[in-house]
């Protein structure tokens, strides 16, 4: 990267501290795919100012997986590690750039004691956008481009954030169609509930075929989507039915990056 | 005379048997774990209002919503009705409300339009059910049971309809010929047009006046104490269904206290564990959940919302959230005949776990809440899965052997990929 991501041990031995963390999550920090969102996430926050830090190495599975999976004792181990760890840094504010990640320190964290305030990156794409520190100039330009959102279960239904990634897309004065079955009617990926870890159920049809069948209605340019487990079953469904080439799969965090020429 | 007291007899008995069978069903929900629910009441009894009274969640679906609306606000109101046939009946009066007069005219009339709207709507849902047969009312839970009693519920509310209008247009023949005891009461806006089929012989009218009086409220009555069979409780069980829903995000799930003391305990062998509830962790039989869990049992009405969401099921796996519902309610309605019979200690050997819900419908569930969502009365069937994987993962450790294996790498990498720890922070080196 052209620019050095720092961590919060470098904040913490210079006398610092972050205004916000960026907590990466598992995808972010080994899924190659995600690997290059996370980056993007940098890009914005560097290019904004803003004071940040990540854990590094010092950041662990938030026990998401393990807790929808059933392991209440595996999950209960990974939020008190990281709570401990988020503790002693005395981290007030959160970014995570993975819905799971978000809904489990926002909703799950404080009962275990940690209590943070936690934001999506699409909400703080969105809130970057109001305060007027980001806009959609001096990259590639998405205006008149065809874009549908997929929401992520756990930022829609999970914790009723519908609004903020539509924001960010609005900015591009792109073309955004809407599928049949989108916010709290969305249809999951197929990823939650532990399932990316797992083969389906017998079944007719592969869940993510079902979703790309009706995101390729809409003849989009670009499937937008805010989750890296999402990306990984979107993308999988635009490879088997032989669309990369007239579709591509962004996260918005991408999206902003490339408008802005970051 | 012997009217009133077999009217006064066949009440007491409906209402004792419906008693007596009501008060099962609330044994039935008790043997659930305890779950508190009564903070926040006031935004419990909105949530009520709006979701239950309100009908806030049917308007999704714009057609069913509207039919829906109808036959819930002729229950609602014709109950004013059945009232008035409550005081008839037990002092052998006629019409009793007469003596309002003009809103006595107007709430009769009222009345024959909501009964006409519903007897159209229920006739619609019979040909929705039946005729068009709609993909939601199929699926391997809707089995010969549930798919009558759906259809004898519509009947008998179309049977109710029609001698409530056929009564009504037979008063009003009577009224126009001054037949004694037939005060002029009332406006007939609809009944008016059956009169022309009824015989003019006053005798014969009076049979049919009385008839339809008796076979409605014997019907209401028979209706009442057909509920606890049925899946129709939603009618009742509806209000305190969503005043005791979930308030917090749909994507939480819930920590549980008895883990915790044992995870601090492993952190911190100084830690001394608060009292909380012993017992296995998860959930294997339908006693193991909640009475908030039990209570959406008895209260699902198998409108199948929910399975028509669900994108397992969409794709054709196994998983229905209707049928984990159904499951429910008929192991914990078999849990309480057990207790009837044998006493509350007898064990038959069976549990809701494989015996009513395989693992592969458990696994096949992506925790999307769609289902949640969808539900118009606020039943929550992922709370039921989350607590039968909990069971099969940390009490018999039988979990798909790829979730076992990314358990593992959490355990051992702090991430369900098998990564180096030490790698984690490898992607900021690349451009």
């Amino acid at each position: 990267m052209e620019f050095k991501v720092p961590t919060m041990a470098e904040l913490m031995a210079a006398g610092e501290e972050p205004e916000i963390l960026f907590w990466v999550g598992c995808a972010g920090s080994y899924d190659e795919r995600a690997q290059k969102i996370t980056r993007d996430i940098c890009k914005i926050l560097h290019h904004v100012g803003i004071k940040y830090a990540v854990l590094g190495t010092e950041e662990g599975c938030t026990g998401d997986p393990a807790k929808r999976a059933g392991n209440e004792f595996l999950f209960q181990m990974q939020a008190m590690t990281n709570i401990e760890v988020l503790n002693a840094y005395n981290i007030k504010k959160i970014v995570t750039g993975c819905p799971h990640c978000f809904n489990t320190i926002k909703n799950e964290y404080p009962g275990l004691g940690g209590t943070y305030e936690v934001i999506h990156h699409t909400q703080l794409i969105q809130d970057l956008i109001n305060e007027g520190k980001l806009k959609a100039e001096g990259g590639e330009s998405f205006k008149g481009k065809k874009i549908t959102y997929h929401d992520p279960c756990y930022l829609g239904r999970g914790n009723g954030i519908y609004e903020a990634p539509r924001k960010a897309l609005e900015v591009l004065d792109a073309q955004l169609v809407e599928m049949k079955r989108c916010k709290s009617n969305g249809l999951c990926c197929g990823a939650g509930g532990a399932q990316m870890f797992k083969e389906p159920e017998k079944g007719k049809k592969d869940i993510n075929v079902e979703r790309i069948d009706e995101a390729l209605e809409t003849n989009p340019q670009f499937i937008a989507a805010g989750c890296p487990f999402c990306m990984t079953m979107l993308s999988d469904g635009v490879k088997l039915k032989d669309k990369e080439q007239e579709v591509k799969v962004l996260d918005i965090a991408e999206i902003t990056v490339r408008a802005n020429g970051l | 005379m012997v009217a009133q007291i077999l009217f006064l007899v066949i009440t007491l008995a409906a209402i004792a048997l419906f008693t007596f069978n009501f008060r099962k069903i609330i044994r039935n929900i008790r043997l659930g774990k305890s779950v508190d629910r009564s903070d926040q009441p006031q935004k419990r009894l909105m949530t009520m209002l709006r979701v239950a009274f309100g009908q806030s969640k049917m308007v999704v679906r714009p057609i069913p919503a509207f039919l829906h609306f109808f036959v819930y606000i002729g229950f609602v109101i014709i109950n004013i009705e059945v009232l008035e046939i409550m005081i008839d009946g037990l002092f052998g009066t006629h019409r009793i409300f007469n003596g309002l007069g003009g809103l006595y005219n107007f709430l009769i009339g009222s009345f024959e339009i909501l009964a006409l709207t519903v007897w159209v709507s229920c006739v619609i849902f019979l040909i929705r059910r039946n005729v068009l047969k709609l993909r939601r009312f199929k699926g391997v839970e809707m089995t010969n049971w549930p798919k009558s009693d759906a259809n004898y519920i519509l009947i008998v509310e179309i049977l109710l309809m029609s001698a409530f209008l056929l009564m009504n247009a037979a008063d009003a023949k009577l009224q126009i010929l001054g037949a004694n005891h037939y005060t002029v009461a009332g406006s007939f806006p609809v009944s008016q047009y059956l009169m022309n089929l009824l015989p003019s012989n006053e005798s014969a009218l009076v049979m049919i006046e009385r008839g339809c009086w008796w076979f409605h409220i014997i019907g209401i009555l028979a209706f009442l104490n057909y509920l606890p069979y049925s899946k129709h409780f939603h009618i009742l069980f509806a209000f305190p269904n969503t005043y005791f829903s979930n308030l917090e995000p749909k994507g939480e799930f819930t920590n549980m206290a008895s883990v915790t003391n044992e995870v601090k305990a492993m952190l911190d062998p100084s830690f001394v564990p608060a009292e909380t509830e012993a017992g296995k962790f998860g959930a294997k039989d339908a006693t193991d959940l909640t009475w908030v869990n039990l209570m959406n049992a008895y209260t699902c009405t198998e409108c199948g919302r929910c399975t028509s969401v669900c994108p397992a099921n969409i794709t054709g796996k196994l998983l229905s959230p209707r049928k984990i519902m159904m499951d429910t309610r008929d192991r914990i309605d078999e849990i309480g005949k057990n207790i009837e019979k044998n006493g509350p200690e007898h064990q038959d050997g069976k549990a809701l776990l494989d015996d009513y819900i395989t693992r592969e419908e458990i696994w096949a569930c992506t925790s999307c809440n769609a289902c949640v969502e969808a539900c118009p009365v606020n039943i929550d069937p992922l709370q039921i899965i989350t607590e039968l994987r909990r069971y099969a993962v940390m009490e018999e450790s039988q979990a798909p052997a790829s979730i076992n294996a990314m358990l593992g790498n959490i355990e051992n990498n702090q991430a369900p990929w098998k990564y180096s720890p030490a790698d984690r922070f490898n992607w900021a080196n690349e451009k």
